[in-house]
């Protein structure tokens, strides 16, 4: 019951922190480029306001448009309840595990996809296809990295694998997990849609790849699926910080411990946020067709983890 | 690493507002307040070139940048009009644009707010008259905020915003 009860308040605040990761990442961009840039609150209020606005639908667009965004962020919240956050123990092991995760994250960019190309516009059409192509390279990089540490653990669930990792830290500078987080952190900007991929601040459609998608949708569904995103990339930065560092990760249900890993969380998705803000504002945005190039990289990486970690059982 | 250190040796750039804008800004018509309230400090901006020169676009192109930073007071331009709560109109609407005008704010979410930059937008300025001009902004879609000037500077584009958004009062001043 405590550890349900737990799930719940990590799903909670997992969803609740999300804008203000995507709000910080943003003020420590604005800072390196010498503005002042909005609060770290911004996005809640954009939030606010798009959920407050009314909706205009294209005359062409089908049920699938109306569908898409409930899907998206239902599954971003059913993946969000399978990540270990401030505790090992997952009651929603039992449910779902690491290919349950991949599975839910590739099922929201299937109906992201759709929602584009359903009412049919040029920039829809463009953005689906894009992200089709980075999926199909970035998914299964993301499964075969988690599955290296997996070989390791002896288990695909993601509590598990923290758990392996803070009994054997030897493990985590070995090459297999090393490996394994350079493949994660490529695959994760490219799936959450940062630079050098694809540019969160860009109002140019001739580059944009998620935006692209979601410019037809508006007031409340465009906040969903806002809220959405923002989930995904933090997620995502929890799943990296839980999986390679679970330091910090209550082992036991008792308030102490859980306390002082909330704490830890916040302090790992600071570091990580900074980091991501420090990379956007170091390079540049890769040209569309070497986007495949990097991914395979990536892929390779995660190849070798996964051979790495199974020979070293 | 040569990049960050030129990013700490310039520090912050952003200017504060000037206390008078060097050209006037006039409240077209009284805002509803149900707009004001709900928009507050989250405002999507689309930028609709109608026709014009495109000296008010260089002007605009200011406002993202450092020096003037239009994210400090929570605005951001954004690809699409269903994104958009503001749509700010440069230049007199020619008669290519005038139908892709309407439509767009038609394809704008209420609620909305519209906010005419130049002189151009006003009184057609020098393209006045022409055959290939259809009228100034008011006459294809309700302007909320006037911004004269040609071109006017980023500093009057975001008094003007600001107005539109009832920021500007003195009793409602953000900050």
């Amino acid at each position: 019951m405590a550890a349900l009860l737990l799930a719940a308040a990590e799903l909670v605040l997992l969803m609740a922190l999300a804008p203000g990761v995507v709000g910080y990442t943003r003020w420590v961009k604005a800072r390196l480029q010498g503005r002042r840039g909005a609060g770290v609150l911004q996005p809640y209020r954009e939030l606010r306001k798009t959920f407050g606005k009314s909706m205009v639908i294209a005359d062409s667009a089908s049920w699938i448009f109306h569908l898409a965004p409930w899907v998206v962020t239902a599954s971003t919240v059913a993946a969000a309840a399978l990540v270990p956050v401030v505790s090992v123990h997952q009651p929603a092991d039992q449910l779902g595990d690491l290919f349950a995760l991949m599975a839910l994250l590739i099922l929201g960019t299937v109906f992201l996809a759709l929602g584009g190309l359903d009412p049919g516009t040029a920039f829809g059409g463009m953005g689906s296809s894009r992200e089709m192509t980075v999926a199909a390279l970035t998914e299964p990089t993301l499964a075969i990295a988690v599955l290296a540490l997996a070989l390791t653990s002896g288990s695909t669930s993601l509590g598990a694998i923290a758990g392996t990792v803070l009994a054997n830290p030897a493990n985590a500078i070995g090459p297999g997990h090393a490996l394994a987080f350079a493949a994660f952190l490529i695959a994760m900007l490219a799936e959450t849609g940062r630079l050098p991929i694809d540019n969160p601040a860009t109002h140019l459609e001739l580059t944009m790849i998620h935006e692209a998608m979601i410019l037809e949708y508006s007031g409340p569904y465009l906040a969903l699926l806002e809220w959405a995103a923002a989930t995904k990339l933090t997620l995502l930065l929890v799943l990296a910080a839980n999986m390679f560092a679970p330091w910090g990760i209550a082992t036991a249900i008792e308030p102490g411990a859980v306390a002082r890993s909330v704490g830890v969380i916040l302090a790992k998705l600071l570091v990580l946020a900074t980091l991501l803000a420090v990379l956007e504002t170091r390079v540049a945005k890769l040209r569309l067709f070497r986007v495949p190039e990097l991914l395979a990289v990536s892929f390779t990486l995660a190849l070798l983890a996964a051979t790495s970690s199974f020979f070293s059982r | 690493m040569r990049l960050f250190s030129k990013i700490a040796r310039t520090g912050i750039v952003t200017e504060a507002l000037p206390d008078q804008p060097e050209n006037p800004i006039t409240l077209a018509r009284q805002i509803d307040e149900r707009a004001r309230a709900l928009l507050g400090r989250a405002v999507a901006i689309r930028e609709v070139d109608a026709g014009s020169c495109n000296g008010c676009e260089v002007e605009i192109a200011g406002l993202p940048g450092p020096v003037y930073d239009m994210e400090r007071f929570g605005l951001h331009f954004v690809a699409s009009p269903r994104h958009a709560d503001l749509l700010l109109v440069t230049g007199p609407v020619t008669r290519n644009m005038a139908v892709p005008l309407r439509k767009t704010y038609e394809a704008t979410p209420d609620p909305k707010l519209v906010v005419a930059v130049g002189d151009c937008a006003r009184t057609c300025g020098v393209f006045a008259g022409s055959y290939a001009v259809a009228g100034p902004v008011d006459t294809i879609v309700p302007v909320d905020v006037y911004v004269d000037g040609c071109p006017p500077s980023p500093a009057d584009i975001l008094r003007g915003i600001l107005t539109a958004l009832g920021r500007l009062d003195p009793s409602r001043e953000g900050r």
